[in-house]
């Protein structure tokens, strides 16, 4: 529960020279009422799960089509920096995302470390088929908030889209497959603009009753702030337990680390970040996308917060997937470790 | 996130994405939120672009440009504005048109312009030039110390004694900084007890307030909160102030941090900023150094805190700027802003 204070007075300011200083400064008033929840330092997860989604996610907006076996690679030295789950890639049709055409090499090229898990997205029944003959044992479903924005992203409303779903996880629960939900917009829609918490909450828990063990929340063109962050946690939080969500928050607008800084402290425990920032923002050119794993990393043990990763192993990650695309890193820890 | 067309581009200037989507400008504005009331009503930004960040910037920056700058700046509602640097030359050559610039400026009444002396020589030719405010610049670190102004701790604080009482002869507000408050480039960790120590020297010397800087920006929130909840022991959280650096992304989540009302104690409601996030950091060549004034003003403005600064013409200021300077903003949210290429 948050603490609840009344700034009541704005208090002009009397400097240490004796004199009234000008009265912009701070509204130092007196809290009229403090209700102590469990607020204070908000307690923050003693352990967080981050989900690198960097291979899928991230080379999927990337321009340059990379080859398979630079793609196993990544996600092999991923697997040795200690993350614990890795999205490979996606089984969508090669026509509409011709990045992840080499889905089944992957799948099979990679060397899977035991007790990570390597979900991969499967946007249909077909996709699904395929991507459990290709030996995946994770699948991931991928919703929206906003319904202009699953028109135009996979053609269809959220309810057919949902309909979808509900073949795939069937499906998954008679394979023993766990299905991960993803829902998109949740903090605004670049066609929509404001997207309602409870339209959120409402297809959050839609895929959550039809069986996906975990929410993925996805702030999609990065424009949430931790204001945002936290109404809409708040209400979906009340429909689908926040020990089965996660954020995905995007940096276009630089506001990602607040971003999670403020969910963790609503108890959320799972983070989606994207080795050296990976995958831009397609709706703004030149814009940031994914946030940095690196730099969520940093953060998290700076805080003290296990994750039982190696954040050298994930800037050398980095460092070789950036080579390969001939691009600078987006993550900010990686780019001041470099020291020339 | 999802499978995404490659044909979907969005050609987005400022202008056509606050056509095409009002919401945004709703945003851009100062938006009240419900849940304000965890933070301060209100944020004083402090804009340090014009000396901190044009100080560490490369490029040589022309008297004309400088004062355009600042000109700019004062348009935007930011009620202070670190004009320049009274600083010798030989070690600063950026700040060498110090007088030129403080008297070439617009002044607006609504407006401070404090600007920064190292010791009384510099304090003098600031009120020759003018100045109504300066900034004298400690740190929490024996190292930094001698490293970057040439003096023990113990030594700069003599100095500031001199400047800070002939400054309170004259009725000048003196602002302290602290650099290092969260960790030393040749230190490493530096215990929150040190910082409060010298923080505590300065406001009791007679600085109206004090910037506790995170030099390096290697800072985390939980190192900002620890260090924070100690130094408020020994100073009032209303005289202090956060510069919260970049450099390893934290920036953000550090002034949030240092923002949030606990049930147990006030936030800090003064930050410093710098436009475009001019000024690199002069200890990992190309890291990023100061947080973009632009990007702070998002975040405070989508928590519901209010500014008084108007975002959009903050941007205008940084495009000037960054294109005097031939280089990209280092603000995220001027360049989701988009510009077609």
């Amino acid at each position: 529960m948050a603490a609840v204070i009344r700034f009541v007075h704005r208090s002009t300011f009397s400097c240490r020279m004796g004199h009234q200083c000008l009265s912009s400064s701070c509204s130092a008033a007196v809290p009229k009422s403090v209700q102590v929840g469990s607020s204070a330092w908000k307690a923050l997860p003693e352990r967080v799960k981050i989900v690198e989604v960097g291979p899928r996610d991230g080379l999927q907006n990337e321009k340059t089509v990379v080859p398979t076996e630079v793609k196993i690679h990544l996600i092999d030295m991923l697997s040795e920096a200690g993350l614990p789950v890795i999205e490979a890639t996606s089984f969508v049709s090669p026509k509409w995302v011709p990045q992840m055409a080499d889905q089944v090499e992957v799948m099979k090229g990679i060397r899977r470390r035991p007790g990570v898990a390597y979900p991969v997205l499967t946007p249909n029944l077909k996709g699904f088929q395929e991507a459990v003959k290709a030996g995946a044992a994770e699948v991931a479903i991928f919703g929206a908030a906003s319904e202009l924005f699953s028109k135009k992203n996979i053609n269809c409303s959220v309810e057919e889209s949902l309909q979808r779903f509900e073949e795939v996880t069937k499906a998954a629960k008679e394979a023993g497959v766990p299905v991960r939900g993803y829902v998109s917009c949740v903090l605004g829609c670049p066609y929509e603009g404001k997207v309602s918490p409870d339209k959120v909450a409402q297809v959050a828990k839609r895929l959550y009753s039809m069986g996906c063990y975990e929410i993925s929340l996805g702030d999609t063109t990065g424009v949430g702030t931790p204001g945002g962050m936290t109404e809409m946690l708040e209400v979906v939080s009340r429909e689908v337990p926040v020990t089965a969500l996660a954020v995905h928050c995007h940096d276009t607008y630089g506001q990602a680390l607040a971003n999670i800084l403020i969910a963790l402290q609503m108890g959320v425990s799972v983070v989606d970040s994207s080795v050296a920032g990976l995958g831009g923002c397609p709706y703004a050119q030149g814009a940031s996308g994914n946030v940095a794993t690196e730099d969520v990393v940093y953060m998290l043990h700076g805080l003290g917060i296990q994750t039982g990763v190696d954040l050298t192993k994930v800037m050398d990650a980095g460092a070789f997937i950036c080579r390969s695309l001939n691009r600078k890193t987006s993550s900010k820890v990686a780019q001041a470790s470099c020291k020339l | 996130m999802g499978n995404v067309p490659a044909t979907v581009k969005h050609c987005l200037s400022y202008e056509q994405l606050v056509q095409d989507f009002p919401w945004l400008a709703h945003w851009l504005q100062e938006e009240k939120h419900a849940l304000t009331h965890e933070y301060p009503e209100y944020v004083k930004i402090v804009e340090v672009g014009p000396r901190d960040g044009l100080q560490n910037e490369k490029e040589m920056v022309p008297t004309g440009v400088k004062i355009r700058l600042i000109d700019m700046l004062s348009e935007t509602g930011l009620p202070v504005i670190e004009a320049t640097s009274f600083v010798s030359s030989k070690w600063v050559p950026q700040m060498a048109d110090h007088t030129e610039v403080l008297q070439g400026i617009q002044k607006h009444s609504h407006v401070r312009y404090p600007v920064l002396t190292p010791n009384m020589h510099g304090f003098k030719d600031a009120v020759a030039a003018g100045a109504t405010e300066v900034a004298v610049f400690g740190s929490a670190s024996e190292t930094f110390s001698l490293k970057n102004i040439n003096c023990s701790i113990d030594e700069s604080m003599l100095r500031f004694q001199e400047i800070i009482c002939s400054a309170k002869q004259q009725q000048i507000p003196v602002r302290g900084y602290v650099s290092c408050a969260l960790g030393c480039p040749y230190e490493g960790h530096l215990e929150p007890t040190k910082v409060a120590e010298v923080v505590k020297r300065l406001y009791e010397l007679g600085c109206y307030e004090v910037s506790l800087g995170d030099t390096i920006g290697v800072g985390t929130p939980g190192s900002m909160a620890k260090m924070l909840h100690t130094v408020m022991k020994e100073v009032p959280h209303s005289a202090l102030a956060v510069h919260c650096h970049d450099t390893h992304g934290q920036a953000l989540a550090n002034i949030l941090t240092a923002l949030q009302v606990t049930a147990l104690e006030m936030g800090i409601c003064v930050v410093d900023s710098s436009v475009a996030g001019l000024g690199g950091c002069p200890y990992a060549h190309g890291a990023s150094g100061n947080v973009s004034t632009e990007d702070v003003l998002y975040m405070l403005h989508g928590i519901g805190v209010r500014t008084g600064v108007d975002l959009s013409k903050v941007i205008l200021a940084g495009d000037f700027i960054c294109e005097a300077l031939n280089r990209k903003t280092n603000s995220k949210v001027a360049q989701a802003r988009g510009e077609c290429w």
